[in-house]
């Protein structure tokens, strides 16, 4: 018995081992790495220089127009989302006739799998000079500017990331049990009151989960914001990228991202938190 | 609500659509379509840059996943046989390495690789016996590790998901038939996960070959199709690059509907 105990633990420790190399050293040891360089210097040349210093920190407010876009367009972005997505999740999960239900989901999960870099081309295409604008121009209307505004890095961020909002919105509202709504309409309530009281707050979870996945993931967006607002709409990830790749400042950079990090696991501990309180119930998992 | 549904339909795909049909536009702009031609699919498979990324985006998935599919099957595998405590452990790593932003994961890659390559080389130097001593740097290497990170996880949870649905009932009456362990593996539970595996393997590739962000910082002096399609991007638009997006749009959607089957396979029956 006791050779078979061991010989259970070292297959469990090989089957473990490969993938806790690979989490140690391209997870955790990286993280390490960007804590420590953001309480150090920049080296004269760039780069990095050994010291313990908050300097980096104290500093964040030169990126604060990045801070500033990011803190804004990502909420709004997420909630936008969730305004055209809560619909279509309602509707695939109580309203669509059966046979289609599986197809139309399909259709929403296939664009998330596809290239954003390729969809976000899309939008250049359309929205820049030679797209909508030059119908527009064609019409009589001259001079109209989409790309390169606020307005095309939100629009470009709900194209991008509406699929990641349906999934969890359909999962939370297809588990719903039917007789709830029944109950409440038999009870005398109106659709409008069934729906704020019973579907909405069950749904809620769903909700969350996918609220606090697409502004994480907007929190760190760089395509969008660089391919549909041009120099003008910055974000945290462009100004990773300049002070990682251009202007070679990494002890900066890496306070950057520690910051980014921290207001991300700040978001999602408080999306859980509240969606705890109103529901009662677990986040819902995406995969 | 039915036409607002319609409507989301036509907004998800009809830019898709609109950028497939200017790849087959005779002329250069996006405002006519002057004719039918596939010059532009010519002109995107004679660019020697551009067949180079393809063929490094096509080495760099197809490695990636591979080693994702292995190392996260056995880690799902390995998860079903430990404690609690343990357990939690790596799903949190797991989940971080899903959650955390590219953005985040490219730069402390990069950052973490160059200082450890900066120890390393001058070991190498030093140890090395005769002749020039191997040098690492960013590369296929760096980018296949980034990338197999986020796949690993990926693929642990999709394989960990099926494991937990698993017959058990099955694996105890094989065992107390006198199965050994390994022919219990091999013919209950191997089946069974298989196309989770498959799956894994092919959103993995399907991720690896459409990620821009994270390869951007590791890749060092190599380019990925995504690297070079953003860099032309910039440059300006042309129907070149409406013929690489509409030949990876493809690929994609292709490998996602065969991921989606293989997911929705319903378990072999014994």
């Amino acid at each position: 018995m006791h050779g078979n105990r061991f010989r259970h633990n070292i297959l469990t420790a090989l089957l473990l081992a490969p993938a806790t190399v690979w989490l140690v050293v391209f997870l955790v040891l990286p993280f390490v790495a960007i804590a420590v360089f953001s309480v150090g210097e920049r080296a004269p040349e760039g780069g990095y220089q050994a010291a313990f210093t908050l300097a980096q920190y104290a500093n964040l407010p030169a990126r604060a127009t990045a801070f500033w876009n990011t803190m804004m367009l990502a909420p709004a972005g997420a909630l936008a989302c969730l305004l055209v997505a809560y619909p279509v999740a309602y509707y695939l999960a109580l309203k669509a006739p059966q046979r289609w239900r599986l197809i139309l989901l399909a259709l929403v999960v296939i664009p998330f799998w596809t290239s954003l870099l390729m969809r976000t081309y899309a939008w250049m295409y359309i929205l820049g000079g030679r797209g909508i604008p030059a119908l527009l121009a064609f019409v009589g209307i001259e001079d109209v500017r989409l790309i390169n505004t606020p307005g095309a890095v939100l629009l470009g961020i709900v194209y991008g990331y509406l699929p990641l909002m349906i999934l969890p919105i359909y999962v939370s509202l297809e588990r719903l049990d039917r007789r709830l709504l029944e109950a409440s309409a038999d009870l005398g309530a109106t659709p409008l009151s069934t729906f704020l009281g019973v579907t909405l707050k069950l749904s809620l979870p769903g909700v969350m989960t996918g609220f606090s996945l697409v502004m994480i993931l907007l929190l760190g967006e760089y395509l969008i914001p660089t391919l549909l607002g041009g120099g003008k709409v910055f974000f945290i990830g462009n100004a990773l990228v300049d002070l990682f790749l251009q202007s070679r400042n990494w002890p900066f950079g890496s306070a950057i991202a520690i910051t980014l990090v921290a207001v991300s696991v700040v978001a999602l501990i408080a999306a859980n938190r509240i969606s705890t309180r109103v529901s009662g119930a677990r986040r819902v998992d995406l995969i | 609500m039915r036409a607002f549904v319609t409507a989301v339909f036509a907004f998800l795909y009809l830019p898709i659509a609109l950028v497939v049909l200017f790849s087959f536009n005779a002329g250069r702009h996006a405002s006519e379509f002057t004719g039918f031609s596939v010059q532009w699919y010519g002109t995107a498979l004679s660019n020697p840059f551009l067949v180079e990324a393809l063929k490094n985006s096509l080495f760099i998935a197809t490695t990636s996943a591979l080693l994702a599919a292995v190392c996260g099957t056995a880690a799902a595998l390995g998860l079903a046989r430990v404690g609690l405590r343990t357990r939690a452990v790596f799903d949190a790593l797991m989940g971080a390495a899903i959650v955390v932003p590219g953005v985040v994961i490219g730069i402390s890659t990069l950052v973490a690789l160059v200082q450890l390559f900066g120890v390393l080389n001058p070991f190498l130097a030093s140890v090395w016996p005769d002749g020039q001593p191997p040098r690492l740097s960013l590369g296929y290497g760096s980018i296949i590790a980034a990338h197999g990170l986020f796949s690993m996880a990926l693929v642990t949870m999709i394989v960990g998901t099926r494991l937990a649905s698993l017959d058990r009932n099955l694996v105890e009456a094989s065992s107390d038939l006198y199965a050994t362990p390994l022919t219990t593996f091999r013919s209950i539970v191997l089946p069974q996960i298989m196309p989770a595996v498959v799956a894994g393997f092919l959103l993995a590739f399907t991720f690896s070959f459409d990620d821009f962000i994270v390869a951007f910082f590791v890749a060092g002096a190599q380019t990925t199709l995504p690297i070079y399609v953003f860099a032309s991007i910039r440059r300006g638009v042309t129907p070149e690059i409406n013929a690489i997006a509409t030949i990876v749009l493809v690929a994609s959607v292709l490998l996602v509907v065969l991921a989606q089957w293989q997911l929705r396979q319903r378990k072999p029956a014994n």
